[in-house]
């Protein structure tokens, strides 16, 4: 684990999931990939926090699972956002961009 | 996407438990599988891969843990979400909420309180250790299925059992408590020194009697209860050792049995305060095989042992007593029952049908209220369908639907618990006696469970119509039109509820109507006597009289007399032997100038009263012919006998019965028939002569006449007396009139006739009252719910009526049409509930008295009934619509 890597501000890890998988439905493992690939290797997810978080998601209506076929057919379950989920990360990032906005200026300001 | 499937995945997600574990399983290792792969690519080895995979992965089962504590959080979380909205949706519709709980509130409350019911009589096991195991034994003779038992019988049985680890008899007579305080007369059983060994009790102080001492010429023994110890010992801890005396006799106190300990053989049953042995019973009759002194037995099955093999060594044991002994056990059996089925088997039916009864109010008061979700749902439908617009998934609504209406059914039945819980008590307190084990009737986890699951099944029931309805989202059409939504299918639906309440009024009325039909018969069954005016009561002349058959008859002599000058006193006998409802006793007898019988079982028996010449007069029976007894036939005369109209037409079917002579078996004497009286129902209005109760023949015998022999000490009778005014009036001034004579007299049990004879019909009339309030609940709720729906389709038409009106329609016309449509639903509704009550109604056979559970007065009555209900309902909105000003109507929406 490189020393630069940050470790998931509460309630961000949501956001991201959500971001990752407003592409297209993925396994997993391609979400913790693809989070790790827009944070340009900022965050890694774990699997320890990963599925707890898709199975929060999944019964809070934001996701929908599925068993697939991977790329090299393997079985994999995919995660796919639901309207819900499409409004919550709408949601989410308005109020993810209000935060950082206030918070920024409150650092600017000293 | 159609939301039948969604429902049930739904169901499927929340129920299925099992199949998620393994899901998620299967998802964790595919997620090992992949970053083993990914890494293979990255150039490890594969081996290195899965190691390396493995430790980025971390541990499943924490993994694992983790996803269960996160799905359920989210659960809870939506679900608390959905409660509060529902809170607030209720709120919202404070009216319609009201009458929804209202509904539920009836429908609810009475399934609880008869399910407490027959929790507590049917399912609750008795009160002993592994109660499966205890049975009930009786003598079986031709014609009695339950006979009691005569003792050297019973002790031949408790020897040769090989099925039955232990067996005891039982008997119950009263006993006068004189010395310890105030006399009392208490119930005492005379039981086996095995009796609470085979109940797996043990007495909390001291001990029960020994073997040893269930024998005759050992010292008299007593075992009291936990009430007498406390009402007449304060409780002393020192009780074992004391004394105490009943009719005039000294008992050793050997032990106190638990105040829990509450034994009843059956409904009419009393808790005993005193137990003694019955083998130290002194009267020489009791050890003869041919007499049946009313004893009982209870057994505990070996473990292991079924009821059937139990009954093969029974009938085993009978043959060869019928061997050794034809003389008296010739044709006898033994009976062997289940303690349970004894002490509750009469009241089964009734319940069941209840509780079937029950029931189908719940679900009229479900549709009721399914209507009424309906009727909102058409304002909802915007609501929802602006939730999906914004992204709401078809089960989200579905479950918030089903939350609310759950919510609804919770809260239902938790007014339904404590209506349940104070109407079973108010009820039990008005009918006591009427229900076995009645004083065990309470709520406990099992009712609660149970209330908990009907209100929650309610909600399913009555939600998911309108849910599955109002979540399928017509978006544009909902969104476009004025909230009038899809009123089509709405009006079927509630139509198609409509005829479902009818029907299951029309079952529910018809119930009633039987049992109606079959108290008004019961009550003009002439009972033989009559009733009214006549009053019983049972006396106990003090021990101190003296010991000869001479001093007692003297004493009831003057006792009579006493009775006889008070004021409204117009006739007065005492009594022995058989009472009418109240206390059987039949003699073996056999006609003068026929063979004596060679075995018992051979003899006629017949019910035997002893009366005073008073008795015809105030029991109201007729003399037929000849003559009834005169003060001259007493001790000194000739027996004389005075026999019923029934004795008369199965013994003396080709001859005039009066001269001729009966030998009576027990009393060896031969008295002549003097005269022939009324037959009298003894055996209850009902009941008399059926196959319970085949002995049809009655004979009186005069009270002075009863041998020197069978006059016990203390002496005891039961009186009757005619009375001018109200029978209940003048107990007081009997007892004083009685305590007069001697202050050691105790009168007991006063009851007018009139009572026991309502009593008789006790389960039936409470299996009445309870149908009919069923019934009428039925109505009521379905009526309302008829008045609702052509109120709502009546609204819908007011445009289409007002332009009929303006185009010349007459108020006939319109009112026809409307009506019509009610009297549609209702048609069909009958219809179909006449084919359901032709169905259900034969399980009511048996509760039936003079009608056929098919009586087709009552279903054309109730049909009738009902229909008039439905047209009524229907009316009023109709007349409402057909007056409506065409220009309102027109300018309506």
């Amino acid at each position: 684990m490189s020393p630069d890597q940050t470790n998931l501000l509460q309630g961000t890890l949501d956001l991201v999931i959500l971001k990752a998988l407003a592409l297209e439905p993925m396994h997993g493992l391609g979400i913790s990939r693809r989070i790790e690939q827009i944070t340009k290797g900022t965050f890694k997810v774990k699997a320890g926090s990963l599925f707890p978080a898709l199975h929060r998601m999944e019964e809070a209506g934001w996701l929908t699972s599925a068993w697939g076929e991977s790329e090299n057919n393997r079985r994999a379950k995919y995660y796919r956002l639901t309207k819900a989920g499409r409004r919550q990360l709408e949601a989410e990032t308005q109020r993810w961009g209000r935060i950082s906005l206030a918070i920024a200026r409150a650092l600017e300001t000293t | 996407m159609p939301v039948l499937p969604q429902v049930i995945s739904f169901c499927r997600r929340v129920l299925r438990r099992e199949q998620k574990e393994t899901e998620l399983d299967d998802e964790i290792l595919s997620h090992l599988d992949l970053l083993t792969e990914q890494k293979v690519k990255e150039g490890m080895s594969p081996e290195e891969a899965l190691r390396s995979a493995r430790i980025e992965l971390g541990g499943v089962e924490q993994i694992k843990e983790q996803v269960r504590e996160a799905r359920m959080g989210a659960w809870l979380d939506t679900l608390l979400q959905d409660i509060r909205f529902g809170f607030r949706m209720l709120r919202k519709n404070p009216s319609l909420t009201a009458i929804a709980i209202l509904t539920l509130t009836l429908g609810i409350g009475a399934n609880t309180a008869l399910f407490s019911v027959v929790n507590s009589v049917l399912l609750r096991s008795l009160p002993y250790p592994r109660p499966e195991q205890l049975v009930v034994l009786s003598e079986k003779k031709a014609g009695f299925d339950r006979s009691s038992i005569s003792y050297p019988n019973f002790l031949d049985w408790q020897r040769t059992t090989s099925t039955l680890s232990s067996i005891a008899a039982y008997r119950g007579e009263d006993f006068f408590i004189t010395g310890t305080g105030e006399a009392e007369r208490v119930p005492v059983g005379m039981v086996s020194a095995g009796f609470l060994e085979v109940l797996g009790v043990a007495p909390v102080r001291g001990r029960f009697f020994t073997r040893e001492e269930d024998r005759l010429g050992t010292e008299s023994v007593a075992v009291i209860s936990a009430g007498l110890w406390r009402r007449k010992f304060g409780s002393v801890p020192d009780i074992v050792g004391k004394r105490i005396t009943m009719n005039g006799a000294s008992y050793t106190i050997v032990g106190v049995v638990p105040a829990s300990f509450y034994f009843q053989a059956s409904n009419y049953d009393r808790a005993k305060d005193v137990y003694i042995p019955i083998g130290q019973n002194t009267s020489s009759v009791f050890y003869h095989r041919d007499v049946h002194p009313g004893i009982r037995a209870i057994g505990r099955l070996k473990p292991g042992v079924t009821l059937a093999a139990a009954q093969a060594d029974m009938d085993r044991i009978a043959r060869n007593l019928a061997m050794t002994y034809p003389d008296a056990d010739e044709g006898a059996g033994i009976g062997i029952l289940p303690l349970k089925e004894d002490v509750v088997g009469d009241v089964q039916p009734f319940l069941l049908v209840l509780l079937g009864a029950v029931g189908f109010v719940l679900l009229i008061a479900c549709v009721n209220v399914a209507n009424l979700q309906l009727a909102r749902s058409t304002a909802r439908s915007r609501e929802f369908a602006i939730r999906s617009a914004v992204g709401a998934s078809q089960s989200r609504a579905i479950r918030q639907l089903l939350t609310e209406n759950i919510l609804l059914g919770v809260v239902g039945g938790a007014f339904g618990l404590c209506l349940a819980a104070i109407g079973t008590q108010a009820a039990l307190r008005a009918l006591p006696e009427t229900l076995p084990r009645g004083q065990d009737v309470g709520i406990d986890a099992r009712v609660l469970i149970f209330t908990l699951a009907i209100s929650i099944f309610a909600g399913l029931i009555f939600g998911l119509a309108p849910a599955l309805k109002t979540s399928r989202p017509h978006l544009q059409e909902t969104l476009k039109e004025s909230g009038r939504g899809a009123s089509g299918t709405r009006h079927r639906a509630q139509g198609l509820f409509v005829m479902i309440e009818m029907a299951v009024a029309l079952v529910l009325l018809i119930g009633a109507g039987l049992m109606v039909r079959s108290l008004i018969d019961l009550w003009s069954v002439n009972p033989g006597f009559d009733p009214r005016g006549a009053l019983t009561f049972g006396v106990s002349l003090s021990p101190s009289l003296g010991v000869n058959a001479a001093t007692m008859r003297a004493a009831f002599r003057e006792m009579d007399e006493k009775v006889q000058r008070i004021p409204g006193v117009q006739a007065v006998s005492c009594t022995g032997g058989a009472l009418p409802m109240r206390g059987e006793n039949e003699f073996p007898f056999w006609l003068e100038g026929r063979p004596k019988p060679v075995t018992q079982s051979g003899m006629n028996q017949s019910l035997y009263y002893f009366a005073e010449p008073g008795y015809l007069k105030a029991m109201g029976i007729p003399l037929n012919r000849g003559r009834f007894f005169t003060v001259d036939d007493d001790e000194h005369a000739p027996p004389v006998i005075v026999i019923d109209e029934s004795f008369a037409h199965e013994y003396f079917p080709n001859e005039d019965p009066i001269g001729r002579r009966v030998h009576l078996a027990i009393f060896e004497i031969e008295p002549e028939i003097v005269g022939i009286v009324g037959h009298v129902k003894h055996w209850g209005l009902d009941t008399d002569g059926d196959a319970t109760h085949p002995i049809l023949a009655q004979a009186y015998m005069p009270f002075m006449q009863i041998p020197d022999t069978f006059w016990a000490e203390p002496p005891q009778a039961y009186v009757v007396v005619r009375t001018k005014g109200s029978p209940t009036g003048i107990v007081s001034a009997i007892r004083e009139a009685i305590q007069g004579l001697n202050a050691d007299n105790v009168v007991y049990d006063a009851r007018p006739f009139e009572e026991i004879v309502q009593d008789s019909l006790a389960a039936r009339r409470f299996t009445m009252v309870l149908l009919g309030i069923f019934a009428v609940l039925a109505l009521l709720l379905s009526s309302i719910g008829i008045y609702g729906v052509i109120s709502y389709v009546v609204g819908q038409r007011t445009h289409e009526i007002g332009i009929r009106i303006a185009l010349g329609a007459q108020y006939r016309e319109v009112l026809r049409l409307t009506i019509g449509e009610g009297m549609k639903m209702a048609i069909v509704g009958v219809a179909i509930g006449v084919v359901v009550a032709l169905g259900l109604t034969h399980l009511m056979v048996k509760m039936l008295f003079g009608v056929t559970a098919t009586d087709p007065l009552t279903f054309a009555a109730v049909s009738v009934i009902l229909s008039g209900v439905a047209l009524v309902a229907s009316y009023v909105p109709a007349h409402r619509a057909a007056r409506v000003d065409p220009m309102v109507a027109l300018r309506y929406e």
